[in-house]
């Protein structure tokens, strides 16, 4: 009787702790995919996710406000946005590097800034987290109840936006428009559409995502800003992407999966294995190397993705 | 407005942009000062003076541009047949992981190789380990930035896990290596300094990578690949092979990286022993145009704001991170300039 509540607890935790580890990268990846799906590769997702990590951080620390400091991860996010617009879109610069840059200046700016404000007091400031909802009658179900609907609000959001972001690519004109404009932009420019304008609008919007999935880890998941906090998380929200193909159900999914998988490495740490931690750490990234090698053979990218669309240039 | 296509700029021109780049970027870091509350002379007077002022001051300069220089040309020679490689940290680390291995088992084999075997097996660590992202993208479709990127983690945890296991110093709890054998150690070259082999080592490296892209059928072949893999495959140009080629190349510069710092600076592996380094490379790659001239001098520029911005930040209060702030800046605008040197703006009249 005891082991079967102690199993039920570990699937419930197990459950719980996954859908955690997966929020920040499941934000990221929807911010990634309406990017790609546009036709504009955003390396800038690691620096923007840190840059939005420590501005949500640092705006609730001062207002003591949670949705403040959203709301200013979200700005800073589409700030970052619009730079990488400016010179991957507008001047057609290339696209790599243009995101690399963007990481490495957004990377600079945090931990600039954050040192400018706290300084390096010994121990880290922290601020009062968001709390976790549960679910009425949802969240008493046996077992799977309290992992599957006892969350912060910020995860309900990026779940329910999963859907939203299907509907909105596949079923809505202006999801056709986003998705023509990364296929083939000179066909949507042939037929009016404003190429440069709509994928400016993904590329601002989807750094919105990324800079909320950046205070998702330092606002919920912990209550405290450190350099490493994201530690990757964005370049898995890229791997992600290539393994969803670019289609936000199966991207989330995959996310999911890895938060599980990422959630039970911490537990079988916890159980006093005779293996080194770091190994466990590295486990992650193996798996989304391996992952990337099993979906990378049927990978559909969309036509115009790395490709600056220029009215002279011939190609696109 | 629109952009469009510019007559080819005069040489002179071209060799101005650079510079025009670097006076861009110092007057843009004015704002990230100011804000700081740094007094701006005085800022850039203990910037510049951090990195110059003093005959040690310019050698410890030099012994940070060692590893600038080779990240940078690892960079820049795999990005010029447009391998993405991101990971020059972990290949760095895998260079370090390498020589320590080798430095601290030294023991009984004779003294003089112990210098030249760290530098080669380091070189074939780095080398191997950007192989696999080369491998996954030739054979399997694996897209290389994200598969050198993940892989910097991967080494990050190895390291760490030989570092808490079998690498770890006895009777330490620390996550540190016990110290190399004297003989593997770089010799320091100049007195009462660290200037050290590294560094004309990096030097000679920026002369062997321009005269292999210059100079040799492989470099034209890399460079081919860069412009445009599928004609070159039509050509006759084993693409693949030129790839996996270019990466080892590229990884093993990182890894020599990696060797300089293990074997010059820090005589044992501890879990930072890279600050980054294989991550500015990749700003000082394009900040240098991918050439190695270039990269020479970007990581010069590089090396006095790393440098310099300690002695500021001592000074005056601006935090050190500056220097990362400005290295954002600099690639950005680089970037920019750039694509000014062969584009221009024009106004549409309506």
């Amino acid at each position: 009787m005891t082991g079967e509540i102690l199993i039920a607890a570990f699937i419930s935790g197990l459950i719980g702790a996954g859908i955690r580890m997966a929020i920040s990268i499941i934000f990221a990846t929807l911010g990634e995919i309406i990017t790609e799906r546009a036709g504009v590769l955003n390396l800038g997702i690691e620096g923007t996710m840190l840059l939005g990590a420590m501005t949500g951080f640092l705006v609730t620390y001062g207002t003591g406000n949670l949705l403040l400091g959203v709301l200013a991860a979200a700005v800073v996010g589409m700030l970052l946005g619009l730079l990488m617009a400016i010179l991957a879109v507008h001047l057609g610069l290339s696209q790599h590097v243009s995101g690399l840059g963007i990481t490495v200046l957004a990377t600079g700016l945090a931990m600039f800034i954050y040192r400018l404000k706290i300084g390096s007091p010994t121990v880290p400031p922290t601020v009062e987290p968001f709390k976790q909802v549960s679910i009425p009658l949802l969240s008493k179900i046996p077992i799977v109840g309290e992992g599957l609907f006892t969350h912060y609000s910020l995860t309900y959001l990026a779940i329910l936006l999963v859907p939203i972001m299907s509907v909105f690519l596949y079923k809505t004109k202006m999801g056709l428009i986003i998705r023509t404009v990364g296929e083939r932009p000179i066909v949507a420019d042939t037929v009016g559409v404003n190429v440069i304008g709509t994928r400016t609008a993904c590329v601002v919007l989807g750094g919105a995502f990324m800079g909320v999935g950046g205070a998702f880890l330092t606002l919920a998941h912990q209550n405290m800003f450190l350099i490493d906090v994201i530690g990757g998380r964005g370049w898995v929200a890229i791997a992600m992407v290539i393994f969803g193909n670019w289609d936000p159900g199966k991207c989330i999914a995959g996310t999911l999966i890895f938060g599980l998988l990422d959630a039970l490495q911490l537990r079988l740490q916890g159980m006093g294995l005779e293996i080194s931690h770091d190994i466990f750490l590295m486990l992650p990234y193996v798996l989304t190397i391996i992952v990337l090698i099993v979906a990378s053979r049927k990978a559909s990218i969309p036509a115009g993705l790395l490709k600056p669309y220029r009215r002279e240039s011939k190609e696109g | 407005m629109s952009i469009v296509k510019r007559e080819p700029l005069p040489a002179w021109r071209k060799m101005l942009v650079p510079l025009a780049a670097v006076l861009t970027t110092l007057l843009i870091s004015v704002i990230p000062i100011l804000i700081a509350g740094g007094d701006l002379w005085k800022s850039f007077y203990y910037l510049f003076y951090g990195a110059l002022g003093t005959r040690y001051n310019l050698l410890e300069t030099l012994v940070k541009a060692s590893p600038l220089i080779l990240t940078g040309l690892a960079v820049a020679f795999a990005f010029r047949a447009k391998f993405w490689n991101i990971g020059a940290e972990g290949q760095l680390l895998a260079g370090a992981l390498m020589a320590t291995v080798v430095g601290i088992k030294w023991q009984w084999l004779p003294g003089f190789l112990a210098l030249p075997a760290v530098m080669i097996f380091g070189f074939l660590a780095g080398g191997l380990w950007a192989a696999i992202p080369a491998v996954l993208k030739t054979k399997l479709n694996v897209d290389d930035v994200v598969s050198t990127l993940l892989l910097n983690y991967v080494m990050l945890y190895i390291m760490g896990a030989l570092l808490f296991g079998p690498l770890q110093q006895p009777g330490s709890s620390w996550p540190r290596s016990p110290e190399i054998v004297e003989l593997a150690k770089y010799p320091v070259l100049l007195a009462r300094s660290r200037f050290h082999l590294g560094i004309p080592l990096a030097l000679v490296m920026v002369f062997v990578i321009w005269f292999i892209n210059k100079k040799t059928v492989f470099g034209f072949r890399s460079r081919a690949v860069g412009i445009n893999r599928r004609a070159s495959l039509f050509g006759g140009i084993k693409t693949n092979s030129v790839i996996l080629w270019t990466a080892l190349i590229s990884g093993g510069l990182a890894g020599l990286a990696g060797v300089g710092e293990l074997c010059a600076i820090q005589y044992r592996l501890i879990s930072d022993i890279s600050p980054g380094y294989g991550y500015t490379g990749i700003v000082i790659a394009m900040l240098g145009n991918l050439h190695p001239i270039g990269v020479l001098f970007a990581s010069l520029f590089f090396s006095v704001i790393i440098v310099g911005a300690q002695t500021m930040s001592r000074m005056t209060g601006v935090p050190s991170y500056i220097a990362e702030v400005i290295q954002g800046v600099a690639l950005i605008v680089m970037l920019v300039f750039l694509l000014f040197t062969e584009y221009r703006l024009r106004v549409v009249k309506k």
